[in-house]
């Protein structure tokens, strides 16, 4: 990993004077010893006209990992550390930064007691680094330079020039200019912004990051546009880190054998929605519309069949006409997170008893779920391959037979009317399918009959009267068949 | 000495039951209790008393002292072990709780009386140290209490009542073990066991034939067995009757009965039965008999088993079927579920009731054999198979035989009766999605392999699991195996590299294997491909409607997205494999095999771009500069020849690992350029291909690859090598240097025989692979060929990796030997799916 801080300057206001305010000699080659690896200051020019200083970290990337599998409950905090082919020896990352604030306190700090003139005073600065790692892409990095004052060029870097089907990779060439900053602000400007643009740390982030973050702001960070980006992403979510490291290592070590990414197997709960929880109008319909059904139905216990992160089962909890609910999902992410949510642990007694959250599969019958009132499937079925819905089919209308059961599905044909999703795409990366009304109301006959329910359809959402609503919804129930019976008797 | 035969009486005792010993304090009980039973069958009250309150006669820990016995009771009962309870059990209440338990665990209640005088209780009490002050009035009332209870001890529900007037009487008895009646496990066969009848003579006569039987007797000393439902609906209930008791009074038959005889049974004695579901026919028939012979038929009938355990066990024959729990038990439900099954309440439209599909839940080791619900097919589900294949109803009449599991049929003659409803396969067992129960893959688990004994799975792994193969997995009845991990050879300490062939030559020398081969290691993704004839072939034996196989990822997922480009492979396997003649020469419609899907790049794509691309995209753009910047400072005169030295070998590590990635990623588009390369038969109809040495297993998809010509299927070069020539160890090296020379991944080494043991008995390593020193770039990373690097590598440990590789290969080979005996699909799946979470275990990725 490497970058230079190169100016420019004249005979009276020397190019060389860089070596002043960085306190480090232009006719050196320096080096500082720091937690991952030797750091190298040298001057590749250095006189009166161009002076040029290259700060290269080397790193050892064995001794990261074992590090980082030392560090915390079970694991390296950044995912790419626990990979032992990974890019940190050669990418500017929070080492870098790190580095940068190791070998060049003083500066940073605007600190030049031999000539405190110069500190004070903006210089033209050209600073360039090869490889920056940027979650966002060459536009997040110019949106978070330019409104320092800097002129940017971001190129992003190809992946393999052999395979341009592969497309871009994460990096960009970066090359800063202007001629109105000082170096300390240069310098902070990087030590703050290499890590978020990488959108990842490679030590633990502790309280006292908050003062670190506000002293290397201090003047910049208050009047950025992209402030709140800026923050979360250099304060990276801890718990999140933590529970990454505690929980998800079986999974990460299915993904590994399969030559997968974690993500693509460990991704039944969404990245977006862990954060910060905003429901969106339409999933509170959603949710109404669950209730209202099951109210209808008298049902007192009720199963939540792929609770996920718990939303239902909360609202739930709020109506005592519900004396049992049991939320049950296959991912035990989901059940971490809804156990959370829910704060099962600090929960009263009364209240707790009546809510259990188990994991379970709708790939398997199960004997847990038999004798129940009713359960719901929301937002399920279209996270299963077609060819497996019979095995689901069979486990809960088949087996576990409650008196009601009501399932929500997107209806595929609403999808032209979202503004924001591509044409032909559907509305989560996980979904195996989705259907038309059509569709949706052809297989919920098909089962209502094979299992001895009955079936009727409402709408979720508005009604829109050419494509009809978001969500579908059908509510199956036993009493139905048997009450038409009894009218035809 | 030899045994006088006692002047005493003979207590018979049934094998599996509940004895309450009934008598006053210091009656004997115990003594009796310690003389004729086993000390562990013996449950005492007051033991159970000092259990809770540290002192055998405190009377206010009754209560809890009998919930403690009654546990204990409950336990071994369930577990099918005698159990005696010794209480004074005087008092009917007492006795009603020990009666409950008995049913409720389906055993014999069985009282034994210790009916001794006052004086003699008293006088043994006084005697007793603990007991000496016991008031002679509770002794009076105990034995008030027994008296009372004399007479109505067998009303109360004891099976068996045997009461011993006298100290002397106790004194002298003895206690003989009886069988239960439905305990013939010591018959081991051969059986044929027979379908549902219905009075189809003819059909019956014909099947007997058939079956080699001439007049009711087999040459070979065949037994049959009889399911039950002889009589009713169809044209000579009495001639079936007169063959199978002549056969069963001859020792030639066993049989069960089934609903309708019962009912039969009951019209013989007299009892108010309506004449429905063909009845009526019955009765009418037998009018034409002789009053004798209907007494005959009514006693035969009387003396019918509810169902029978044979051969050692694994075998049971009843009507209606039967849940594991009630097996060899004796109640008046387990009559009632072996007659008429188990049914859910409701009725269908036919107004028949829908009948509980006990047969999808049974997980018993022993096979069931019944009838009672007529289907098309008789079809295996669970370990269980139904036999009623409606002869009656202008079906057929069928015939299992064991152990051979052949099924034997004779078309019915014609309709003989129009059935209520039509016959259906859906149940019990049809194959329409029904799914596997979570219970038998979830939390904690053992699996019994026959090859390397019991194999834990832990809680948290197999919850992991139980996640990929939801979500994830093709459907489970194509999912047959998962493949093992495999361990890399030992660490080599010759310089330079980290893992060279010499150690694994080396290593199976020492495991006293003579002849290994060594196999190209393709460097792709790899593949299971189950591939049926047809899809005929694909629904006969694997249930599944459309696919004609499946080809899947190393954790069960399936390797396209699309159906049709599975199926396109499929089909140019299946065509390789007929142009090969292998139907043929492996007798069998389907075959499972294990695989390399080449490119690389094919399905790690994802991978490639977020790590191996990147890291070389990374070092590629970083290294120019930096290497500039030194350049530049040495040019000013500045110290730096050694970082710029150390940069220049890193940058060239990098190249050479962007380099070695390269190599196993290629353009595709649809099937062209996608390459597969078979390296192993696994299974196909009937047996396990696991053991087959590999130069024969290579020999077969040799002939499967040179007849395919699309080009898609791809050989796997080999060398042979005898670990304890050294030339030949010599030549193998050079084998494995010029073929990683050239770029590949490496090989693996495997025993010649395949399924290896040492000489102690325990699993060889199926197979190390020695990775090539430039492959290893993608996994230790561009620079892991430092000297300082190889020596921190060098501490690497194998331990863990090689024990998990041979648990995982143990799960592999059940699996393939569960599928193999056809055993039902939850055992299979059951090994398949510890597979996939030993795979989430914690150890290190890179071996």
């Amino acid at each position: 990993m490497f970058l230079t801080i190169g100016t420019t300057g004249t005979a009276e206001d020397p190019a060389t004077d860089l070596g002043f305010l960085l306190h480090k000699h232009p006719g050196k080659a320096q080096a500082f010893s720091t937690s991952h690896g030797t750091a190298h200051v040298l001057y590749p020019e250095a006189d009166a006209e161009r002076c040029t200083a290259a700060l290269l970290l080397e790193i050892d990337p064995v001794a990261l990992v074992r590090r980082g599998k030392g560090k915390g409950r079970g694991g390296a905090p950044d995912a790419a550390l626990a990979q032992y082919v990974n890019d940190r020896p050669y990418a500017a990352s929070s080492l870098l930064a790190v580095a940068l604030s190791h070998v060049f306190s003083s500066a940073m700090k605007g600190v030049c007691t031999a000539r405190p003139e110069l500190a004070a005073a903006p210089r033209p600065l050209r600073i360039e680094v090869p490889v920056l790692p940027a979650r966002g892409g060459p536009a997040l990095v110019r949106a978070l330079f330019e409104p320092l004052g800097w002129e940017v060029t971001a190129e992003p870097v190809a992946l393999d020039a052999e395979f341009p089907e592969w497309g871009d990779s994460r990096y960009v060439r970066l090359v800063l200019e202007t001629d109105t900053l000082t170096v300390a602000a240069a310098l902070r400007h990087l030590y703050v912004l290499l890590p978020v643009l990488d959108d990842a740390k490679h030590y633990w982030v502790s309280p006292d990051e908050v003062d670190k973050l506000l002293r290397a702001g201090e003047g910049w960070l208050g009047g950025h546009p992209e402030q709140k980006l800026i923050t979360s992403r250099y304060l990276a979510r801890r718990w999140s880190l933590t529970r990454e490291a505690m929980e998800r290592l079986e999974l990460v070590r299915l993904a590994e054998s399969d030559d997968s990414e974690v993500e693509s197997i460990d991704n039944a709960v969404g990245a977006e929605t862990e954060t910060e929880e905003r429901p969106t109008p339409l999933a509170q319909q959603r949710r109404d519309a669950i209730l209202a059904a099951l109210r209808e139905s008298g049902a007192a216990r009720v199963l939540d069949l792929g609770c996920g992160q718990g939303q239902l089962v909360q609202a739930l909890l709020k109506d005592p006409a519900f004396t049992e609910i049991v939320g049950i999902d296959v991912s035990m992410r989901a059940l971490t997170i809804a156990s959370r949510r829910l704060r099962l642990d600090r929960m009263g007694e009364r209240v707790a008893s009546r809510v259990k959250l188990v994991q379970g599969s709708l790939a398997y019958t199960d004997k847990r779920l038999k004798g129940y009132d009713a359960a719901v499937l929301s937002e399920v079925i279209e996270h299963l391959d077609l060819p497996r819905l019979p095995a689901l089919e069979y486990a809960v209308f088949g087996a576990a037979r409650p008196r009601t059961v009501v399932v929500t599905t997107p209806n595929v044909e609403y999808n032209v009317r979202w503004e924001s999703l591509p044409a032909g795409h559907v509305r989560h990366g996980d979904h195996r399918f989705e259907w038309t009304r059509e569709e949706f109301r052809a297989w919920a006959r098909t089962v209502a009959e094979r299992h001895g329910y009955g079936v009727e359809f409402r709408p979720v959402g508005p009604d829109d009267p050419e494509v009809g609503p978001p969500t579908q919804m059908a509510v199956f129930s036993t009493q139905t068949v048997n009450e038409k019976e009894a009218k035809a008797a | 000495m030899t045994e006088t035969p006692s002047k005493g009486r003979v207590l018979p005792v049934t094998d599996l039951s509940l004895v309450v010993l009934v008598g006053a304090s210091g009656s004997g009980k115990s003594t009796f209790a310690r003389r004729h039973f086993k000390p562990t069958e013996v449950v005492s009250s007051d033991f159970c008393r000092g259990l809770v309150s540290d002192d055998e006669n405190d009377q206010s820990a009754s209560k809890d002292a009998f919930d403690v016995l009654h546990y204990i009771a409950g336990k071994r009962l369930a577990a099918g072990r005698r159990t005696v309870v010794d209480a004074t059990s005087v008092q009917q209440d007492s006795r009603r709780q020990l009666i409950e338990l008995a049913r409720e665990h389906d055993v014999l209640p069985i009282a034994i009386v210790l009916d001794v005088p006052e004086d003699v209780c008293v006088a043994r009490n006084a005697a007793r140290e603990d007991r000496a002050d016991l008031p002679r009035r509770v002794v009076q009332r105990h034995i008030r209490e027994l008296r009372r209870s004399l007479r109505q001890l067998e009303r109360e529900g004891f099976r068996k009542v045997h009461v011993l007037r006298g100290a002397e009487e106790v004194e002298h008895a003895t206690v003989v073990t009886e069988r239960r009646f439905n305990d013939l496990t010591h018959l081991t066969g051969p059986f044929d066991i027979i379908g549902d009848i219905h009075g189809c003579s003819a059909e019956l006569e014909a099947l007997l034939g058939k079956l080699g039987y001439a007049d009711g007797t087999h040459p070979d000393g065949r037994t049959a067995v009889f399911v039950g439902d002889l009589v009713d609906r169809g044209p000579d209930s009495p001639g079936v009757l007169r063959r199978v008791m002549a056969m069963v009074q001859s020792g030639d038959a066993l049989c069960v009965p089934g609903n309708h005889e019962n009912k039969y049974g009951r019209h013989l004695r007299g009892r108010q039965v309506q004449h429905t579901h063909g009845l009526a026919e019955t009765i009418a028939q037998m009018e034409g008999e002789s009053e004798e012979f209907r007494a005959e038929v009514r006693e035969f009938i009387d003396k019918l088993v509810s169902h029978y355990v044979l051969d050692g066990g694994r075998l049971v024959v009843c009507h209606a079927g039967l849940p594991e729990k009630y097996h060899g038990r004796t109640s008046g439900r387990v009559r009632s579920h072996a007659l008429y099954g188990e049914t859910t309440g409701e009725t269908d439209e036919f107004g028949l009731p829908v009948r509980y599909p006990w047969a999808e839940d049974y997980r018993g080791r022993a096979a069931v054999v019944y009838g009672h619900t007529p289907v098309p097919e008789a079809s295996w589900l669970n370990n269980t198979i139904c036999l009623d294949t409606g002869a009656v109803f202008g079906g057929k009449l069928t015939a299992l035989r064991w152990p051979e599991r052949e099924l034997v049929d004779v078309p019915a003659e014609q309709v003989w009766y129009e059935p209520a409803r039509p016959l259906r396969s859906e149940a019990p067992g049809g194959h329409d999605g029904r799914p596997l129960d979570l219970a038998d893959v979830h939390g904690r688990r053992v699996v019994e392999t026959r090859h390397a004994g019991r194999v834990a799975v832990r809680e948290e792994n197999a919850a992991a699991a139980l996640e990929v193969m939801s979500r994830f997995a093709v459907d489970p009845r194509l999912l047959p195996y998962l493949p093992p991990t495999m361990a890399p050879t030992a660490t080599s300490t010759v310089e330079g590299y980290l893992e060279h062939p010499a150690e694994a030559f080396a290593q199976y020398a020492r495991d006293g294997v003579a002849r290994v081969v060594c196999e190209e290691k393709h460097m792709g993704s790899r593949a299971v491909a189950l591939v049926c004839r047809d899809a005929e072939a694909a629904r006969a034996r694997f249930g599944t409607d459309g696919p004609t196989g499946s080809l899947y990822t190393r954790t069960g997922r399936p390797f396209f997205d699309d159906a049709d480009t599975t199926e396109a492979v499929l089909g140019r396997l299946r065509d390789a494999i007929g142009a090969a003649g292998l139907w043929e020469e492996l007798d069998t419609d389907w075959l499972l095999l294990d695989a390399e899907l080449l490119p690389w790049s094919l399905k790690a794509s994802g991978l490639l771009r977020s790590q191996y691309a990147a890291v070389g995209a990374a070092s590629g753009a970083v290294f120019p500069g930096a290497l500039a910047a030194l350049e530049g400072a040495a040019a000013r005169g500045i110290d730096v020849e050694a970082l710029l030295g150390r940069q220049r070998e890193r940058a060239a590590d990098a190249a050479a690992f962007t380099d070695a990635y390269r190599r196993y990623c290629w353009t595709t588009d649809g099937l062209d350029g996608v390459r597969l390369a078979p390296f192993q038969i696994l299974a196909v109809r009937g047996r396990s291909l696991a053991a087959l040495p590999h130069d024969e297993q290579l020999a077969l998809l040799d002939r499967m690859v040179e007849r395919d010509p699309t080009g898609l299927l791809r050989t796997t070069r080999r060398q042979y090598v005898d670990t304890g020539d050294p030339e030949s160890v010599r030549a193998g090296v050079e084998w494995w240097l010029e073929l990683t020379g050239e770029g590949g991944e490496g090989m693996v080494v495997k025993p010649l025989g395949a399924l290896v043991r040492d000489a102690e008995g325990r699993l060889v390593q199926p197979g190390v692979k020695c990775r090539g020193r430039e492959y290893l770039r993608i996994i230790y990373g561009p620079e892991y060929t430092r000297p300082e690097q190889l020596t921190r590598l060098r501490g690497r440990s194998l331990g863990h990796k090689r024990s998990l590789a041979l648990r995982e290969y143990a799960l592999g080979l059940e699996a393939l030997d569960r599928l193999a005996e056809g055993e039902p699909l939850w055992r299979v799946h059951e090994a398949v799916f510890a597979v996939l979470a030993l795979e989430s275990e914690p150890v290190d990725p890179r071996l």
